[in-house]
């Protein structure tokens, strides 16, 4: 009896397996007018859903405009968006079907550094491009000749913190960080500049990244008299850390991270949000720059146009899916070619491209194209993003912390 | 009382193997092994926590986190670098007893390492103790307390590899070396490795099911389905249910423990994820689907399900359809999909057992 | 330590504690008249959220909590109906099995209506920034809303259990539910009441902590986690316990966390947990004579 149904079980396993007749085969199109295969793994569900999803949303954009306008060199692009759960397994899975079966000739994402590191050998090993959306340092360093990615150094974030911290007569500061890929890295970056740039850092605890009440962490910050707040995470925590610093009377300056780039997080911090001080990519005041700005005409128009169609704000991360798809276009544009090995040169050879993060330039050496230039000290006024105007060094810099 | 016949729908497993690759070769599309291998290792930790729910009654929402203890335990491992500590005496024991092998990272830098057959002894030898450790006063707690502790234990395996620097972090290990079974026969990714990969796998499965069917088949086996049937009943009749209980419980840690060690070097890392509360729902609702006390039916569901997921089959509804089928199978179908196991052999144990007592 | 950083820990553990102990109480109102332990409280708690956001879009919040409150009360009515009442040989494994299912469902059901966004209510009484002094501590208003509506909530249903009939019905359900039958209570009645209550003070709850915690769709699970935490140190079914034992977790958390690196917090609720279970799974508060009623 067993054995009827253990054959009945296998029989099902593969005529499901069989049936999923392979879906990446190409088409009858001569290959002057193949559709080029792009693909794309982001976090679109899942706790990274916060990048995954803006940016499968800017990434479908960019692709529908480029096709609209003809595709590049006459083939359209053909973008196969794979949603990866926020799980590593899953984006190595769909990484390994997007390149066996897909063979697709770049990838952009993922989302999270995580599902990066496991799959940048799997890339690079079959020579297939790799743009990733994440920002660890461990990305590009150890440079790998295939991966790249977007997303501005979270090292050049901490020194524009610092540097500001710096101006403003501020030594001692209290970091918190949260206890995702983003917030240990941060933790890190600044823990290895403060020295250089003066600064002390008198505690540094990591949080759960679910946190919901950041009182008592604070209320530990207050006890050791910092002189300035810097929260290293990424949403809740963020308009959370704002909030509860004004309801115990810890009333220091705060500064954030680049993950703060969603004006969201400023209305969800209501009044509180109000100057904070974070390091950013232009985009989130793309109206405020000055019209010469070589980047203000992109952020503007990206900006227009994504909150047009999908009627929510533009935050950061999307832009970082921008200029992943902007520059594996250029690349192929520029090698006039889908050769792997021209399109990679390409990319290498890139310079002064004008993305939302920033102005891109690449060399072998240089895998992320981005420098501290490519941030700009922001701060939040009346509830809106504004630039960070320098002020004279204050005489009374060193608020104290406690009443 | 072990015949040939309760080991021959073991040889359904070779059967489907082979016909499976027959039919991906034909259709040109070998890639779609690395899902069926996936697949495979999961259904380790699948085939365990069957017996463990189904046959010994015992609830376990923290399965992932033997799972997460093998694979992370094995990547550490293989992935450590001892160079710098050449000269202490406990890494130079380690060498001369053959431990280690020297091999350099992917970017050709030296490293000095466990080799993966010690890595994956140390594996199961934490897993199993952990398990025993976490199951001589967990076992003995009924029903819902039982399920609370071992969903505590996954979330304290998840907090710890969350929070380690030895285990990652949130962004897990990556660069595991593949795993050399024998010279010439290697788990990982790569794709020249490919079919070979599929075959281990299978044998993997195999060798797990062989255990499971001796197990079920045994004095301990018999003992478990008369637990299930009635635990007072079997309690008088002198079965010494804890005992059992315990020693499934260990041994479905182990072969999740086992698909852990696998899996990371297949996959090349670990990370977090692998020992979520979600990872360990999704096998409770693969065996639910499969029928609780049903190991073949555990098996195929673990194949498709977790196939079709690592596939991107269900998209966005990917939980939402786990979630269905937790429902689903326990409002329509609660003996499973397939039908049940025949429990003729254990009236006629305990009629037996009777009649000599 | 400061005195005042003392009582500022202390309203720090006090506030958690208090939401905790309301997912316990839902999950006893439900033990106790089903023996069924509702992974899907947690839930219940941000359904309740995310419908005040929702409706505080369109109407003055008062009313839109109350709605939320409502509309949450009838969906705990229907996952009873739907989910709960067909299964068929109820065994704790199954039930367990259901309700997980049911959570993530729920969850699932959130994201796509909802998206991943975080969302907040209003502050009840002025606004982020507000903060008032107690005892020499800083708080937001809102805290003192978390407290007093927590405090109601368990007076109310002190209360309710004492001296209305129904009340006294479902306690007679979870006392023996067979007893309770024959004296001509609706036991089934009972069941899906007891949903109904735990999903309204559970909708309620959130809606009070919403603007502190913010809310997302994915916060139920880590709630229910601490919240059968609470109700098992507490005694499974006793909801003073339960009281009781939210308030001691959350002080416990707070002053772990000023002691030990941050990043131990989350594991205080789980040691507590797991050494509950192996060493006092009946609780720390326990009633005798209720205690060894419930079988597996």
């Amino acid at each position: 009896m067993r054995k009827i149904f253990a054959l009945a079980v296998a029989a099902a396993v593969a005529v499901i397996i069989a049936g999923q007749s392979g879906c990446g085969k190409g088409g009858s199109k001569s290959e002057a007018e193949a559709p080029i295969k792009i693909g794309a793994l982001f976090a679109i569900t899942g706790p990274g859903s916060f990048l995954g999803a803006p940016e499968a949303k800017t990434a479908e954009m960019f692709r529908d405009r480029i096709n609209a306008a003809g595709g590049i060199n006459g083939r359209k692009i053909e973008l196969l968006v794979r949603d990866t759960a926020t799980t590593p397994a899953n984006a190595i899975s769909l990484a390994k079907k997007l390149i066996e079966e897909d063979k697709v000739l770049a990838i952009i994402g993922p989302s999270t550094s995580g599902e990066t590191m496991a799959i940048k050998q799997l890339c690079e090993e079959n020579r297939t491009i790799l743009i990733s959306c994440a920002a660890a340092e461990t990305i590009v360093n150890p440079l790998a000749r295939y991966v790249f990615k977007t997303p501005q150094k979270d090292s050049d974030a901490a020194r524009w913190i610092f540097r500001t911290m710096k101006e403003m007569g501020l030594t001692r500061a209290g970091v918190i960080t949260s206890n995702d890929g983003f917030g240990v890295a941060g933790a890190e970056q600044l823990k290895k500049l403060a020295p250089e740039s003066g600064i002390t850092i008198v505690i540094s605890e990591s949080y759960d990244k679910n946190e919901t009440d950041l009182t008592g962490v604070l209320t530990k910050l207050k006890g050791q008299n910092v002189e300035a707040v810097i929260n290293w995470s990424i949403v809740p925590a963020q308009s959370l850390v704002a909030k509860n610093m004004k309801q115990i009377a810890l009333n220091v300056p705060l500064f954030q991270s680049h993950g703060f780039g969603n004006i969201r997080y400023v209305r969800a911090g209501g009044e509180a949000a109000n100057g904070t001080l974070f390091p950013c990519g232009r985009l989130l005041v793309a109206e405020v720059l000055p019209d010469s700005h070589p980047q203000k005409k992109l952020l503007v128009e990206y900006k227009r146009e994504y909150e047009a169609r999908y009627k929510e704000d533009v935050s950061t991360f999307g832009g970082h899916a921008y200029d992943a798809m902007l520059i594996i276009t250029e690349a192929i544009r520029k090698a006039g070619s889908t050769d792997r090995e021209k399109v990679r040169d390409a990319i290498e050879s890139l310079k002064g491209l004008v993305g939302t993060a920033g102005i891109f330039n690449f060399s072998p050496q240089d895998h992320n194209g981005l420098g501290m230039d490519a941030f700009e000290m922001l701060t939040v006024k009346d509830g809106k993003f504004a630039l960070y105007e320098k002020k004279a060094a204050p005489a009374t810099g060193r608020a104290s912390p406690n009443e | 009382m072990r015949s040939l016949r309760t080991y021959a729908p073991l040889l359904a497993l070779p059967a489907v193997a082979v016909g499976l690759h027959g039919v991906l070769a034909a259709e040109g599309d070998i890639a779609r092994m690395t899902q069926l291998i996936m697949s495979a290792y999961y259904a380790l930790v699948v085939i365990g926590l069957c017996l463990l729910m189904g046959y010994a009654g015992q609830a376990s929402l923290g399965h992932a986190g033997f799972f997460a203890l093998g694979g992370y335990v094995s990547a550490a491992m293989t992935t450590c670098n001892l160079l710098p500590w050449r000269q202490t005496t406990a890494v130079r024991l380690c060498e001369i007893a053959g431990l280690l092998i020297e091999r350099k990272d992917p970017f050709g830098m030296p490293l000095l390492s466990f080799s993966p057959w010690a890595a994956f002894a140390t594996a199961m030898l934490v897993c199993g103790a952990v398990a025993f450790v976490i199951g001589v006063p967990v076992i003995r707690l009924r029903g819902h307390y039982l399920a609370m502790a071992t969903l505590g234990f996954g979330l304290i395996v998840y907090r710890i590899v969350l929070a380690a620097a030895v285990f990652g972090q949130a962004d897990g290990i990556s660069n595991v070396p593949p795993f050399e079974l024998l010279p010439g026969l290697r788990i990982g990714g790569s794709r020249a490795w490919r079919v070979e990969n599929y075959y281990i796998a299978w044998g993997a499965v195999m060798a797990a099911m062989l255990l499971a069917i001796n197990l079920i088949n045994s004095r301990v086996g018999l003992a478990l389905r008369s637990i299930h049937e009635s635990e007072e009943a079997a309690h008088s009749l002198g079965v010494d249910t804890y005992r059992y209980k315990l020693a499934v419980f260990v041994f479905s840690a182990l072969l999740a423990g086992a698909g852990g060690v696998l899996l990371t070097h297949y996959n090349g890392s670990i990370s977090p994820s692998e020992a979520s509360v979600m990872k360990s729902v999704r096998y409770v609702a693969i065996v639910a689907a499969g029928g609780m006390a049903n190991l073949w039916g555990a098996l195929g569901m673990g194949m498709v399900l977790n196939y079709l997921s690592l596939r991107g089959q269900f998209g966005r509804y990917d939980e939402a359809v786990f979630g269905l089928i937790l429902i689903a199978m326990m409002l329509f179908a609660p003996q499973g999909l397939l039908r049940p196991v025949d429990w003729s052999v254990v009236r006629r144990l305990l009629a037996g057992r009777a009649r000599n007592g | 330590m400061v005195w005042a950083q003392i009582v500022q820990y202390c309203l720090s553990g006090i506030t958690v504690g208090s939401v905790y102990a309301i997912v316990a109480i839902g999950f006893n109102i439900i033990y106790n008249t089903t023996g069924i332990i509702n992974f899907a409280q947690g839930e219940f708690l941000i359904l309740g959220a995310m419908t005040a956001v929702s409706l505080a879009q369109v109407m003055p919040l008062w009313p839109a909590i109350a709605c939320a409150v409502v509309l949450t009360t009838i969906v705990g009515g229907l996952v009873e109906l739907l989910f709960i009442r067909p299964v068929r040989q109820a065994s704790p494994l199954r039930l367990i099995v259901v309700t997980i299912g049911v959570s993530i469902l729920m969850r699932e059901g959130m994201l796509h209506v909802w998206d991943e966004k975080v969302r907040a209510l209003p502050y009840f009484t002025g606004s982020g920034v507000s903060t008032v002094r107690v005892l020499g501590a800083h708080v937001s208003p809102q805290v003192l809303w978390v407290l007093g509506v927590c405090a109601a909530i368990v007076a109310g249903l002190t209360l309710f259990f004492r001296c209305t009939l129904t009340g006294r019905a479902m306690r007679a359900c979870a006392d023996d539910r067979m007893a309770a039958r024959l004296c001509g209570v609706n036991d089934r009645r009972m069941v899906a009441l007891s949903f109904m209550l735990s999903a309204g003070i559970g909708a309620l709850a959130g809606c009070v902590v919403s603007p502190i915690t913010q809310t997302q769709y994915d916060m139920g699970a880590p709630l229910a986690i601490k919240g059968f935490t609470v109700a098992i140190l507490g005694g499974l079914g006793n909801s003073a316990g339960a009281v009781a034992a939210g308030l001691l977790l959350g002080l416990l958390e707070v002053f772990a966390m000023s002691q030990l690196p941050v990043a131990y917090k989350e594991a205080v609720a789980i040691v507590v947990l797991l050494l509950v279970l192996v060493f006092r799974p009946t609780g720390l508060f326990v009633r005798r004579e209720s205690a060894s009623l419930r079988t597996a």
